[in-house]
């Protein structure tokens, strides 16, 4: 295998770990908050579908990102009605939610377009285009360093670069303000917090809110980044894979990028090759494609190092009387 | 502290919860620009006017009666299987071996090798869930969604692989042998002079899913075993106390769980298509969420949740060929009616709750 070629499974790993790492980001400010987010890839799923229904119509890829985000954060907010305010089963909210976004936006695809589920295909203004970075053009002649930057660090869309910018952004927002520090007590032990004059349900409320943005993001990016138009269950179980990154990273920002990353890498891997030949021996295909819900079990397992989640996850604060 | 009485906790509140989650999905259709009214003629026309109508609906019933159960066992337990959907997947596998593999004089051996075969795929498909929540402290909830994923990934493995016959380019087992062929109500009616539709899947499985059904409540409710399900779904920490063993019972109970998803695909492997195809479970394991969650957990409820959501499936199935409303309305409708009965349940219990103890002390004040 030449350089070029792991160049650009690199490449592809990136776009593919990057609606991971947004969805993962998603669940983490829901699950440090206490709330178990199952329904991250109806979130996905939903906004996915808005944002190219919106782009096509109105042919502005920024209203669609709009729209998604928006079809995202309702979800967000029924969830969070569910298991805050009714004190449900956030598992079962989460549930319910994956297969209500899973209906509904095949129900509305096709009230609008006719298409069996599918938007019509985007171009041009109507998706989010590669970037080249200064230079890149430039320096791709210098060996090693240049297709290097001009490969795998230039030419990704806006959305990839945001998304690695909310790993630090979202290091920062948890452990160096205050909020963060609030929300992560939420998650373990909410009633000292509120004992401290907090309001709990606010706290959880904009967990859900801020995970409902950047699911719409993760979304966003699946129809109009890395695709070109919503088709009938395009996430694909990616919600679920954003899942098992988030404790794969342990709950931590930092950790999140080397999980979704590596994910990313694997799916990229898994499709440019079918079978892999390791000297007589062959990995199918489909053993790659099961290898992050494996590693994450493995982790589950507590082989590799103990993935602790937040204390107070799944279960409703009621207040004391 | 008072209470309101058991009929409205078993009989009012689901059935406000689920005209809540109905007159949501009335409101999609007419949002989607369709008749509400037009496709529910048609939908108990599609799945309640014929035997063939009839005969499907019971065929999907069966499925959700295995699937339902499961969960409902599970949920006993306080254990959240949500790994249905692989379990039945891997109970397929396990049918399909038998099936093909054992040469069987007649149906009526075939099916109880079927059924065992099924059943200890399931449960073993099961078991490592259970047993990493119960000693390892790993969320069952999300164990058991990787593990559908890794079953999905395994059966197109072994299908694409191993048990797809030469020279065919369908990822699908060779179709088992005539003497495995179970009766139809088509086949078992026609001696009592009963006319059934003659294409409709509908087979001896459901009449198993019955006995399974009145296995499941009594196992629960007329057995040490039962008791000890229930009590540590109720309060793990009494329990303990009691010295039910948290491994034990975490282990059992799933097992039972994944043995029960794994025997529905007797129905749906062997009684319809024959073969061991890809995606042969459809949705039936979350499918069982829902109607575990509407029959409130017990074997009655899951029956005639079952048969509720079997009228669906066919009604929807009717709805797509024939109007522009797409079989996904089913899964809105599935969705809505877990979050109405499964999440949203406070929302509607609590208010009656309260109306039901403001109507009994007053009742106390006036005597």
């Amino acid at each position: 295998m030449d350089y070029v070629s792991i160049l650009q499974i690199f490449d592809s790993g990136v776009r593919l770990a990057t609606p991971l790492l947004f969805a993962c980001l998603a669940g983490l400010f829901s699950e440090r908050a206490g709330i178990f987010d199952i329904g991250l890839e109806g979130k996905i799923l939903v906004s996915a579908m808005f944002a190219a229904a919106i782009a096509t119509f109105t042919g502005s890829v920024w209203l669609g990102l709009l729209a998604g985000v928006a079809g995202s954060l309702v979800f967000s907010i029924m969830h969070g009605i569910a298991s805050i305010t009714f004190r449900g089963n956030q598992l079962i909210s989460g549930v319910a939610l994956n297969f209500l976004a899973s209906g509904i936006t095949v129900l509305i695809a096709q009230a609008w377009f006719g298409l069996g589920g599918r938007t019509p295909g985007l171009s041009g203004s109507e998706r989010f285009l590669p970037i080249d970075l200064p230079g890149a053009e430039a320096l791709s002649g210098v060996p090693v360093l240049g297709p290097l930057y001009s490969e795998l660090i230039s030419g990704h869309t806006l959305l990839v670069y945001v998304a690695l910018a909310m790993v630090p952004i979202s290091w920062f927002v948890l452990y160096r303000t205050r909020f963060g520090l609030r929300l992560r007590a939420v998650g373990e032990n909410p009633a000292a917090v509120d004992t401290a004059g907090v309001s709990v349900v606010r706290l959880r409320y904009s967990s859900m809110l801020i995970a409902g943005v950047l699911c719409g993001l993760a979304g966003v990016y699946l129809s109009t980044g890395l695709g070109a138009g919503f088709g009938k269950e395009m996430s694909a179980g990616r919600g679920y894979i954003a899942l098992a990154a988030l404790i794969f990273a342990k709950w931590r920002p930092w950790y999140a990028l080397g999980a979704t990353m590596l994910f990313g890498l694997l799916e990229a891997i898994a499709n440019r090759y079918q079978n892999i030949d390791l000297g007589g021996f062959i990995v199918p295909v489909q053993f790659m494609q099961a290898l992050p819900y494996i590693l994450t079990v493995i982790i589950l397992a507590g082989f590799v190092g103990k993935a602790i989640p937040p204390r107070a996850g799944g279960q409703p604060y009621v207040k004391e009387r | 502290m008072e209470k309101m009485p058991k009929w409205a906790d078993v009989a009012l509140i689901p059935l406000i919860n689920l005209t809540i989650a109905f007159a949501l999905s009335a409101l999609v259709i007419w949002a989607i620009g369709e008749s509400p009214w037009q496709a529910v003629k048609m939908m108990v026309g599609g799945a309640l006017g014929s035997t063939y109508g009839w005969g499907y609906t019971l065929y999907y019933a069966t499925n959700f009666l295995f699937t339902g159960l499961a969960v409902a066992v599970a949920f006993q337990a306080s254990l959240f299987n949500i790994g249905g959907e692989g379990q039945a997947a891997m109970g397929g596998l396990g049918v399909a071996l038998v099936a093909l593999f054992i040469p069987f004089p007649h149906w009526s051996i075939a099916i109880i090798f079927a059924l065992a075969g099924g059943a200890l795929f399931g449960a073993a498909w099961a078991f490592l869930p259970a047993w990493l929540q119960a000693k390892r402290g790993s969320h069952i909830v999300i164990t058991t969604i990787m593990f559908n994923f890794i079953a999905a990934a395994l059966i197109n493995y072994v299908l694409v692989n191993k048990l797809r016959p030469a020279g065919s380019m369908d990822p699908a087992s060779a179709t088992f042998p005539d003497s495995t062929h179970l009766p139809t109500f088509h086949d078992m009616l026609a001696p009592l002079g009963i006319a059934f539709s003659k294409s409709a899947p509908v087979n001896i499985t459901l009449l198993i899913g019955l006995a399974l059904a009145v296995g499941v409540w009594f196992l629960l409710w007329r057995t040490k075993l039962g008791y000890e399900i229930r009590a540590f779904g109720r309060n793990q920490d009494a329990s303990t106390y009691a010295g039910i063993s948290v491994t034990r019972i975490t282990i059992i109970a799933m097992m039972i769980s994944g043995a029960i998803a794994g025997m529905m695909s007797v129905n749906n492997t062997m009684g319809e298509s024959e073969r061991l195809i890809l995606n042969s479970v459809e949705g039936a394991g979350f499918i069982g969420i829902a109607v575990a969650l509407m029959g409130r957990n017990h074997p009655f409820g899951v029956l005639l949740a079952a048969l509720l959501f079997g009228f669906l499936y066919q009604g929807g199935g009717e709805l797509a060929l024939w109007t522009k409303i797409p079989r996904e309305l089913i899964t809105v409708i599935q969705a809505l009616v877990i979050m109405f009965t499964g999440a949203l349940d406070n929302m509607v219990r609590d208010p009656i709750e309260r109306a039901f103890i403001r109507a009994a002390k007053r009742r106390k004040a006036a005597s």
